[in-house]
């Protein structure tokens, strides 16, 4: 499976892209790469484009210039099911569970693409054993969840899928410190375990310090980028992102 | 005074099995798309009159039937693809108007190529009625009956236990989310008018030896459908049904205790009501979501 690493590609190559809502411009130029296997984070202020860039990769917001390929491939006319087939993964912004349903029919349906049998139900006992709690609450209605139960949810959600490449839309937004921290274990475990992990946050000093590698997106457009390290104590994001 | 009690029960049970069944047709729909098709009632026009055509075409009365909802499945797929997916982005109103042209359209046809006349579905079993504590119910009414209940459970089975009927509920529930996991809205909303044409077809048939049926059945039934799904609560598929039986319920009742002239108004005075007082209808779908 590690094609694009044989042929010394990055999992994921943006090259120049744009977008538009309508005549507003949401992202020009946008260039950026993903090796395979690393954890990247994607810092930025509220409507930067972070949210737009990664509905982008999933095939849900057109764009307008440029390129994208993932393990080689253009995905310019892929529907965002063949994206998601591919491994080519969201857990959206603000949770967005299937609210009536339970938490079971939730984590089938993250594997809509594969179909049912026994490769899916195997995973459903992994996701089970890595969240314990959902385990505890299948029967129940999502909705019904916490805000950090629904978390784990979405990216359970989303492993059903089988990921290569994982895309995390605000993951901490709206929970509690210690919830926030379980949630950058769970990153950093999942991206330990081999999954590529594209991370969008606003909570960048969280993100920058578990990252490989970092961009900082403003207006739409790369600002800065480098390692996580070097982010944390470039002095423009310390003053724009981290408040210090 | 008993018997006639029964007898109303019978006829409003009837009636109320099919508007159910046109009711749950507008909730599949609605639940996908957010679009109420008015093109509904146009299934059952098809479902009865296809049935009249193609057994008089010489076929036997279950593979008119057949054809019959076959032809009503294509023609609600034909609306999905040609008409309500050209439109794209279109919003809500523009593509509920868009099936009021459609059924415009198939009722034009079905009345250029099968005529104005009624016609009459030979009953299932016989026209004997059966005799209960002095009331009369047909055998076709059982028929009726019957074949809502096995349609019911098909769908509760269909959306509990398979994944396409997953799909749809997750669309309804989260159309974003669902495209996240893969699903397409497109093909779910292709299934859904596929599954209303066939259900709406399948309550015309059943209910054709009874009403008769004609080009034009569709106005009526179609209405009354929308106002029994809007009386359970839009989305609810419960609802749908309940909705449907009480509908029915109400006419008998009305036709029976004070006159068959007040039938027709009593959905639309019921449907007023229910929107001044209870706007999400009787079991409306109660958001479970938390912030």
């Amino acid at each position: 499976m590690t094609t694009a690493k044989t042929r010394n590609e990055p999992l994921l190559q943006i090259e120049h892209i744009g977008s538009h809502y309508g005549p507003i411009e949401a992202l020009s130029d946008i260039d950026m790469r993903v090796n395979e296997g690393s954890l990247v984070a994607l810092v930025g202020a509220n409507g930067a484009g972070k949210t737009t860039l990664l509905r982008a990769l999933s095939g849900l917001q057109p764009i307008s210039a440029g390129s994208i390929r993932f393990d080689g491939q253009d995905l310019r006319r892929m529907s965002p099911g063949k994206r998601v087939a591919r491994g080519i993964v969201q857990v959206p912004e603000g949770r967005q569970v299937f609210g009536p349903m339970s938490v079971h029919d939730n984590l089938v349906l993250g594997a809509y693409t594969r179909g049912r049998g026994k490769a899916v139900d195997r995973d459903l006992d992994t996701v089970y054993a890595q969240f314990p709690i959902l385990a505890e609450k299948r029967r129940q209605a999502a909705g019904m969840l916490s805000g950090g139960q629904q978390q784990m949810l979405a990216i359970g959600r989303a492993l059903m899928a089988r990921p290569r490449l994982l895309l995390l839309d605000e993951p901490s937004m709206g929970l509690a410190p210690l919830l926030i921290a379980e949630i950058f274990e769970t990153v950093e475990r999942l991206n330990a375990q081999g999954i590529t992990i594209l991370l969008v946050e606003q909570n960048a000093s969280a993100a920058l310090a578990i990252a490989d590698r970092a961009f900082v997106i403003e207006n739409g457009a790369i600002r800065l980028s480098g390692s996580g390290r070097e982010l944390l104590a470039n002095d423009e994001v310390k003053q724009a992102y981290l408040g210090i | 005074m008993l018997s006639d009690f029964l007898q109303f029960l019978f006829s409003g049970l009837t009636t109320g099995a099919t508007f159910a069944l046109v009711a749950l047709g507008f909730t599949i729909i609605y639940n996908a798309s957010h679009v109420i098709n008015f093109a509904q009632g146009e299934f059952l026009m098809i479902g009865g009159m296809g049935t009249v055509m193609f057994a008089a075409a010489g076929m036997p009365l279950l593979l008119a039937i057949a054809a019959a909802v076959a032809l009503a499945v294509i023609a609600g797929m034909a609306i999905e693809k040609f008409a309500i997916e050209r439109a794209g982005q279109a919003d809500t109103i523009p593509l509920i108007i868009i099936t009021i042209g459609a059924s415009l359209f198939l009722r034009g046809l079905a009345q250029y190529f099968w005529g104005k006349s009624y016609h009459a579905v030979p009953a299932f079993s016989g026209d004997e009625p059966i005799n209960i504590l002095g009331a009369t119910l047909l055998p076709q009414s059982l028929w009726v009956l019957g074949s809502m209940l096995i349609l019911v459970c098909l769908l509760a089975w269909f959306f509990e236990r398979t994944l396409s009927g997953k799909a749809m509920l997750a669309v309804a529930a989260n159309k974003d989310a669902a495209q996240m996991v893969g699903i397409s809205p497109r093909f779910v909303l292709l299934l859904a008018f596929a599954l209303s044409a066939a259900l709406g077809a399948i309550a015309g048939v059943m209910a054709a030896p009874i009403t008769l049926t004609s080009y034009d059945i569709g106005i009526m039934l179609g209405l009354k459908g929308f106002v029994a799904a809007v009386l359970g609560g839009l989305g609810s598929a419960f609802g749908a049904v309940a909705g449907g039986l009480l509908l029915g319920l109400m006419e008998a009742m009305t036709a029976g205790y004070v006159s068959s002239d007040y039938k027709d108004a009593v959905p639309f005075v019921l449907v007023l009501l229910v929107l001044f007082f209870m706007p999400g209808g009787l079991f409306g779908a109660k958001s479970t979501a938390r912030v």
